[in-house]
């Protein structure tokens, strides 16, 4: 038994070294999505100490409406550019409507307006669009589709193009928005705003404009978090429930953290893979649903902060 | 860096009239009245829980007073949200700093500079042509401060690892950074050793002289306040109980009894 748990899968492992480098990717691939979704959350709660449940649904959201405007007839990049504009008013709306007269609120009841909206968005997106499940346009955005096969360590490694796409684009996005961050005047602000509230406010930062902007930024990372996962399965409100997969990527790598929503993402996208593929076997397989959730708890133990969260330490 | 103003010297930048605040049941202040001229350093004294912080919150729209108006350049109102404040010339430090501590102490003061800085959304995100002009030119005025207040050493530190008496100092470059008309400062030398508070009394004199800034500055330590101020408003319990030069309030008898006490 002992054996079989400790010993047995690392001996298969060293066997088929590119079932190995195979699962690796796989894992690498399902990391960067849940990285994107866990990204999401980072914003909104950096800057304005909301835990957005909504993200999933707006990821949704931004995916159906991006598709359900190509099937009216918009071409595709016109599509991109007003999904983005229907982004920027959810924005506007939320701070406007939810945000602002809920200010200084305990945090619950902020989580549980946001819980609020997502059944609105859903209500929405159903409402407009439909609820069947839709193909996303991968082809008309210029997505690269079909396989590389690629012969080393004695065996073959398949990879999807859509996913080496996926991995380029995100990588992209994570560094447009350190740069943005780190030097321009509204990236300043934001994180002025996640430090401290009062000072921001003195030095004459308007909160609601920052709020707008960090939910637009949540909206434009949703969409291309959408067009990603929609690419690999189909458009539908089922991916709401795997954006719930940020939650044990957010324990590991802290809820303030970017870099720690990016390693986080990637070792529970790796973990759970090889879990499944290794170790599986031995409980008849489907351990991928919740080892993620094992990895979180141990982590809650051993370090309740994740890996790159601020430390609470406070004086008594 | 001197504001264009049409509020001449010695004029009345501030005039808060029969001003009230209450939290709930709590008088924080109760009917209190006084006046900040231009180019005066105006001290705020009073013992502790006397209303001398709500007051300055009053003053930069933190707080809404129940009763009572403001008014500011000319301009009188009930009510001020502190980006209004802010964007009309009105910067602060805080009692316990407020800084934004994983940002280093350049950041920190660019912070100051938001509302001077006015490239649009677009050119944010890409961080090209006006964006860039801009931002050179914020920066070499934010050189400037830091070259002023002497802290060109922690540059590049984040300021939550700086020492308490050098955290107050970058604290009070952003609020320069603002180039503000009046200078809010929540007991700037609390804490501090004799060293570092006869540094800040200078800078806070220099940017009286060089600046010709208004200042408004609540302090505990009597020696600072009357060696710096020219007038001082005294406070106890929310209410007014003395006002006039160091001198007057020196010997004003309801003075001496709240900080000494009286004999029952």
């Amino acid at each position: 038994m002992l054996y079989n748990v400790l010993i047995d899968p690392f001996v298969q492992m060293g066997a088929a070294p590119d079932l190995f480098v195979q699962t690796i990717w796989e894992g690498l691939v399902a990391g960067v999505l849940y990285a994107l979704i866990a990204l999401g959350f980072v914003l909104i709660f950096k800057a304005s100490g909301v835990f957005n449940f909504a993200q999933g649904m707006m990821v949704v959201f931004a995916a159906l409406t991006l598709v359900g405007l190509h099937e009216k007839g918009v071409p595709a990049w016109i599509a991109v550019l007003l999904t983005l504009g229907v982004m920027a008013i959810l924005a506007i709306a939320v701070e406007r409507i939810v945000l602002r007269p809920l200010v200084n609120q305990p945090d619950i009841i902020l989580f549980m307006a946001t819980f609020g909206l997502t059944f609105i968005i859903i209500g929405l997106g159903e409402f407009i669009f439909g609820g069947e499940p839709k193909q996303m346009i991968a082809t008309e955005l210029g997505l690269p589709q079909g396989t590389m096969r690629f012969d080393i360590l004695g065996g073959k490694v398949i990879i999807q193009k859509i996913d080496v796409a996926a991995a380029v684009i995100a990588s992209l996005m994570i560094a447009a928005l350190a740069l943005f961050f780190q030097y321009t005047r509204i990236g300043r602000a934001l994180r002025a705003v996640a430090d401290s509230h009062k000072a921001a406010l003195s030095v004459g930062i308007s909160l609601n404009q920052i709020w707008a902007i960090v939910w637009f930024a949540a909206g434009i990372v949703a969409l291309i978090t959408g067009i990603m996962w929609g690419a690999r399965s189909d458009v539908s409100f089922a991916l709401q429930v795997i954006a719930l997969k940020a939650l044990p990527v957010l324990i590991l790598g802290g809820f303030t953290s970017i870099p720690g929503a990016i390693v986080g993402g990637l070792i529970i996208g790796i973990g759970e893979k090889l879990a499944e593929f290794y170790w599986g076997p031995l409980v008849g397989g489907g351990i991928e649903n919740w080892v993620a959730y094992v990895i979180a708890l141990v982590f809650l133990m051993v370090r309740p902060q994740g890996l790159f969260g601020d430390k609470i330490i406070e004086r008594i | 860096m001197v504001q264009n103003s049409t509020i001449s010297p010695g004029d009345t930048l501030l005039k808060v009239d029969h001003v009230s605040l209450r939290f709930g049941g709590v008088k924080a202040i109760t009917d209190v009245s006084f006046d900040i001229r231009k180019g005066e350093i105006r001290a705020i004294i009073g013992p502790n829980g006397a209303g001398k912080t709500s007051m300055l919150n009053v003053i930069n729209g933190f707080y809404h007073p129940q009763d009572g108006t403001i008014t500011y350049k000319g301009a009188t109102r009930a009510k001020m949200k502190p980006y209004v404040a802010a964007s009309q010339g009105i910067a602060r430090t805080f009692q316990n700093v407020a800084l934004f501590k994983g940002m280093s102490t350049l950041d920190n003061i660019m912070v100051g500079r938001t509302l001077k800085m006015k490239s649009s959304f677009f050119w944010q995100i890409f961080r090209h042509g006006p964006a860039m002009t801009e931002e050179i030119a914020h920066r070499r005025m934010v050189e400037e401060i830091i070259d002023f207040l002497e802290i060109e050493h922690i540059r590049k530190v984040p300021v939550g690892k700086l020492p308490y008496g050098l955290q107050k100092r970058v604290e009070l470059g952003r609020a320069l950074a603002m180039e503000p008309e009046l200078l809010l400062l929540d007991e700037p030398m609390a804490g501090m050793n004799l060293e570092e508070k006869e540094d800040m009394c200078r800078f806070i004199l220099d940017v009286k002289e060089q600046y010709g800034t208004t200042i408004a500055l609540i302090e505990h330590d009597m020696g600072v306040v009357m060696d710096l101020s020219d007038r001082v408003v005294v406070l106890e319990y929310g209410r007014k109980i003395a006002d006039g030069t160091p001198d007057e309030v020196k010997a004003n008898q309801a003075v001496i009894d709240a900080y000494l006490g009286v004999a029952h």
